[in-house]
């Protein structure tokens, strides 16, 4: 028995061989090295860095306390701000499920359509809004139509994507007894592919909408409408008691659209 | 009638999984299909409504062949092959009522599809035929708040709604418990006679085949070695389709599954 005992007690068992162990010593060094270059090569001039405490406690005190004169104008820019989101998302949704319908996998009509649907998908995630809106104002001149094209273009990226994720998970037995009815391709779509991909629909719809808020607060700053033009305007003009109650009101939009956003998603889902 | 000459059906260049099939079923009568799995009786059942494309071969229904259709006249022809599937393949998120109409997705049109606005007469037919079933009460609940049988019923009158001139049924019983899957067996058995339509059953359980069903058709690796009524279907039989394969005694007995089997099926 005793013997059993220091037979168990001798067996070693360790978590990583010396190989794995010397690897994970390699990727740590190798990043820490990689985080050191960056620090080193972007050239931060460290006097600012120090008197950011300085700057920091000026600017409150420039912008305490925040200034109530404009409300109304402020109200009427969070309102446009608002317009532009839920217009942008509406948008999006007829054009952005054609493009999940054809770079989803198991519906694409052939191998073209599935790449043209995923390069319209790729080239509009891969831009951000901003510059969507950069590229918009130039177009279509500053003003709410060039941010509503931003947020669309932005917005068919991200529901496409995600959408034609949905319809590639979904179960293909119900398709398959369509099919054996007699149901044309259409059929089969609306009654065994819709009903499927319905929660995810919503779901991402209201979680585009949630962003597409968020985003259209920084449209103004490159003169795309809605909110951020006036935080523009009242920064520009070093204005900052406004600047602070534009800031509060944008902070108060969001929770009011993330309150929204979660309400609707445990009443549909 | 259903006739099927020659069938054969190969996928890629790999051993053919259906060699040479002949089978001609008339009436009402129900056929049951046993073999082991990967003998081809699923793909047997595909090739006739096309689910599944035949190599090779000749399939007629009623004297249209079937094999050469395209497009819409394949709808059509799809429409008069009902289907009864292993796992229901029912829509889960939509109704009792809205799975049985779509066995006359092949009729209506799109509008009428989209906006459920089904003709009067289907929506009798489809009452008349859940009070057959037992399930007319579930007409406005969601399919997936149903039991295994239950679903299966909605499957079987889904089919039926078709109007068709052949149900075919693969594995319809795999999925449910001993006694529920009786239950589905004695339906088809009675509403073939009923409708006067030939019924072909997928099933594994030769206990329920020999009693359900009136002729027995082996498979085993593509090929037909038993066709006979059920009193002709003997240990020999059952030796040559399932051969190599132990405990058939078990398949035979009261018992139609073992918990392995029954655990495989739940899993699928």
């Amino acid at each position: 028995m005793v013997d059993h005992a220091q037979q168990l007690a001798d067996r070693i068992w360790q978590r990583y061989d010396r190989k794995t162990r010397l690897i994970r010593y390699g990727i740590l060094l190798a990043t820490l090295m990689v985080v050191v270059w960056a620090v080193r090569d972007i050239d931060i001039f460290w006097p600012w860095v120090w008197d950011a405490p300085n700057q920091i406690s000026s600017l409150g005190a420039r912008m305490w306390p925040p200034s109530p004169a404009g409300l109304n104008n402020i109200f009427n820019a969070l309102l446009e701000t608002v317009h532009i989101a839920t217009l942008a998302t509406f948008l999006t949704i007829f054009l952005a499920l054609p493009v999940a319908y054809i770079a989803a996998q198991n519906t694409t009509p052939n191998r073209a359509c599935l790449w043209l649907g995923r390069f319209i998908l790729v080239s509009s995630r891969s831009v951000n809004t901003i510059i969507w809106a950069l590229l918009f104002v130039a177009i279509f001149g500053p003003g709410v139509l060039a941010g509503i094209l931003a947020i669309v273009f932005r917005s068919i990226g991200f529901i496409g994507k995600l959408m034609g994720e949905a319809i590639e998970e979904i179960d293909r037995k119900p398709v398959e007894a369509m099919e054996a009815s007699g149901a044309s391709k259409a059929k089969v779509i609306v009654y065994a592919i819709v009903p499927q991909v319905m929660p995810a629909f919503f779901a991402i719809v209201i979680l585009r909408w949630d962003i597409n808020i968020r985003e259209s607060t920084v449209l103004g700053l490159v003169g795309a409408g809605g909110i951020g033009v006036i935080l523009q305007g009242a920064i520009d003009t070093f204005a900052w008691p406004t600047v602070a109650t534009i800031l509060i009101a944008i902070i108060a939009l969001v929770l009011v659209g993330e309150a929204i956003t979660s309400l609707l998603r445990s009443k549909v889902l | 009638m259903l006739e099927i000459n020659n069938l054969v059906k190969r996928y890629g260049q790999s051993e053919a999984v259906l060699k040479g099939l002949d089978l001609k079923v008339e009436g009402n009568s129900v056929v049951s299909i046993v073999g082991a799995s990967g003998a081809g009786k699923s793909t047997m059942l595909r090739c006739i409504n096309r689910l599944v494309e035949p190599t090779s071969g000749s399939i007629k229904l009623n004297g249209t062949e079937l094999v050469n259709l395209k497009g819409a006249e394949l709808r059509r022809a799809r429409r008069k092959i009902g289907m009864v599937f292993q796992g229901f393949n029912l829509l889960d998120r939509l109704t009792v009522m809205e799975n049985v109409l779509a066995g006359r997705l092949g009729y209506v049109n799109l509008y009428q599809a989209i906006t459920r606005r089904y003709p009067q007469t289907d929506i009798e037919r489809a009452f008349s035929l859940m009070e057959r079933v037992g399930i007319a009460h579930y007409a406005n609940k969601r399919a997936d708040e149903l039991s295994g049988g239950e679903r299966q019923r909605v499957g079987v009158v889904r089919a039926l709604m078709q109007e068709p001139e052949v149900l075919l049924a693969d594995e319809p019983t795999a999925s449910l418990d001993p006694r529920t899957s009786e239950q589905i067996m004695m339906l088809l058995q009675s509403l073939a006679s009923e409708l006067s339509l030939p019924v072909l059953i997928n099933i594994h359980n030769v206990a329920q085949a020999k009693t359900y069903t009136e002729r027995i058709v082996g498979l085993r690796h593509g090929k037909m070695i038993f066709d006979g009524l059920p009193a002709d279907f003997n240990k020999e039989a059952l030796d040559a389709i399932y051969g190599g394969i132990e405990a058939p005694d078990e398949t035979v007995s009261e018992q139609p599954y073992s918990s392995a089997e029954v655990a495989r099926h739940d899993s699928a």
